[in-house]
């Protein structure tokens, strides 16, 4: 309770939840939200490019397609992306994180070891090799990105686990004869959870940046799915002109980014005070 | 120190398994990729005779661990030329880039993180949060279309895209670095002609690492501003416009080092896109071809380069660090 009550008070924090939360409603209310929901894949070469008007308050695109609409339908893909490709990379990076920071000798170094070289690479580059090799797809393209980001999880529950590792409740429950998977799971994975659920707040936005990365370069979501970096890409063709046509998806993108990583950096402040805020 | 350089071997040589692995087990036929959608099958064994696909993985491999060893990267498969040369006519671009981006972060980000922990808690330090927070939220080739639209479209004062224009000719070869060739040949119209092409995409690159940069150091000197000697000095009334610049900042700088090693490999992928947006002839959109064409050999260079090129650069900031605050010396 007292958690809760003092990110109350965390402007910032507080704001970036009611925008993640908004964005999560936009995302699961987008079929009703949209004015025009069929343009997700319906065109209506009549209209084309359309500057913003009462009926497009967006415009519309290079199919007569309202930007609005794909706009919100976006929200969807973008937070789903986000979700599975964290959650993945969480269900691999923890558990090999605990067990590398809980053992040690070769299991560690081998866990690690692969660490260290696919964080040896800035994870988009990787990430774009790998999807262009599976094959662009939106699927993929999740896949790729999780392949390349679970490493991160790894790190950061490997040093907690080695931190953890020596505190007297563990050594307790050794003494009890507790079993490692029970000491790892039940024990110091609890107490590491703060720091994962920070990293994992971050990582949604910056997956969501990646995802859409991906999308703008052709290696993620395909047409005619409203994705808001494939949409961007579209719009290039079409520039100055259609101005409404690229920035708007970038809107989306800053806003649901912006909104993820305020909301990491209050819970940052509320986990550990120590670390002050922007730490 | 010496160890610290020896760690780098095992990730490295990793990293050739883990590309080789990758591009060639992973993917669609690169043989028939190359050869085409009317290939016949001859044609396709041919090529893949020719580029020696025929062979096992693991004789693959060796092949190229003794041609990377021996600086051959092999030939592209798309532009027919060695790949090696292609990145070495590629790389001052790309460095010329980043450097650029990183000098405009460091310069500018490192006041600002001082202004914002000497007026910690004012509507200076709230406004530069929202700015430092958002700047990592900025899909950057968002940015790089919105500042083209606005400079290049719609005010038209700097150029849309390239790293020279078509009436000049690139400066004599001397370090790749337009901006320093230039200098040196005394050509100042190709000069300037340079830097504004190098200004949007300097400060689209720049604009993550300037966030960074300015959370990293607002940080470290509000925690030394905490420090005794730093309110002692102030009781004995030191003048601040000496004690920040000078012995608060060397002090609180350590993270933010740290972070700008971290931060190269944000900007090496950064410039991917980057380069793509604005046509800079760098390794950047060299990788984004080499994808799209599925040109392994120019792939697995591209990565390999970049693999060296960030764990280089964090030796450097190692040292880096030991300069400034010799405790970090003793601990590598």
């Amino acid at each position: 309770m007292l958690v809760l009550r003092k990110f109350a008070r965390d402007a910032s924090g507080m704001a970036g939840f009611v925008i993640v939360a908004l964005a999560a409603l936009v995302a699961l209310l987008a079929p009703w939200l949209a004015p025009h929901p069929l343009d997700a894949h319906e065109s209506h070469p009549v209209q084309r490019l359309q500057a913003p008007s009462r009926d497009f308050p967006f415009g519309t695109d290079n199919l007569g397609r309202d930007v609005l609409s794909r706009v919100i339908l976006g929200a969807r893909p973008a937070l789903t992306v986000a979700l599975l490709v964290v959650g993945a990379s969480m269900a691999i990076g923890v558990p090999l994180g605990l067990v590398a920071g809980y053992r040690s000798g070769w299991t560690c170094e081998a866990i690690m070891r692969v660490t260290d070289v696919v964080l040896a690479v800035p994870q988009l580059i990787l990430a774009l090799a790998l999807a262009q090799l599976l094959g662009p797809s939106l699927r993929n393209a999740m896949v790729a990105l999780t392949l390349t980001y679970w490493p991160f999880f790894t790190r950061i529950v490997f040093a907690e686990t080695r931190r953890l590792k020596t505190a007297v409740f563990v050594e307790a429950l050794q003494g009890l004869n507790a079993g490692g998977p029970r000491i790892m799971f039940a024990h110091i994975l609890p107490n590491a959870a703060p720091s994962i659920i920070v990293r994992a707040t971050i990582g949604m936005g910056f997956t969501i940046l990646s995802a859409a990365v991906l999308g703008f370069l052709g290696m993620g979501a395909t047409p005619p799915d409203p994705e808001w970096g494939l949409a961007v890409a579209e719009s290039r063709e079409y520039l100055p002109d259609a101005w409404w046509f690229a920035t708007f998806p970038g809107i989306a993108i800053f806003l649901v980014v912006f909104g993820f990583n305020l909301f990491g950096d209050g819970l940052r402040d509320v986990v550990d005070p120590r670390l002050r805020r922007s730490r | 120190m010496l160890r610290r350089v020896l760690l780098v071997v095992p990730v490295l040589f990793g990293l050739l398994v883990l590309t080789f692995v990758l591009v060639r087990v992973v993917p669609n036929d690169p043989s028939a990729a190359l050869a085409g959608q009317n290939a016949t099958p001859a044609q396709i064994a041919e090529i893949r005779a020719k580029y020696g696909f025929d062979r096992p993985l693991v004789v693959q491999f060796f092949v190229y661990l003794r041609n990377v060893a021996q600086g051959d990267f092999g030939t592209s498969m798309y532009t027919g030329r060695p790949v090696a040369r292609d990145i070495a006519q590629r790389l001052p671009a790309t460095l010329e880039l980043t450097f650029a981006a990183l000098l405009l972060g460091v310069g500018l980000g490192v006041p600002l993180g001082v202004i914002a922990a000497v007026r910690h808690n004012t509507w200076v330090d709230h406004a530069l949060r929202v700015v430092t927070v958002g700047g990592v939220a900025i899909a950057s080739f968002w940015f790089a279309i919105m500042l083209q639209l606005l400079f290049a479209m719609a005010l038209d004062v700097l150029p849309l895209r390239g790293r020279l224009g078509t009436a000049l000719d690139a400066p004599r070869f001397l370090t790749g670095l337009y901006l320093v060739d230039s200098l040196a040949a005394g050509r100042l119209d190709v000069f300037w002609d340079a830097l504004k092409h190098l200004t949007l995409p300097t400060v689209t690159l720049s604009f993550g690492a300037l966030a960074t940069i300015t959370r990293f150091t607002r940080s470290g000197v509000l925690e030394t501003l905490q420090k005794d000697y730093v309110t002692y000095a102030t009781a004995a009334g030191y003048p601040r416009r000496v004690l920040i610049p000078v012995y608060v900042l060397r002090n609180s700088l350590v993270a933010t080092v740290t972070q700008i090693g971290l931060l190269f490999g944000a900007l090496l992928a950064g410039a991917v896109v980057v380069e793509a947006v604005y046509d800079w002839p760098g390794i950047g959109s060299y990788a984004v071809f080499a994808i799209f064409t599925s040109d392994y050999k120019a792939i697995l260079a591209v990565t390999l380069l970049v693999g060296v090129v960030y764990a280089c650069v964090n030796i450097l900031v190692d040292l880096v660090l030991g300069l400034i605050d010799p405790r970090v010396a003793e601990q590598l």
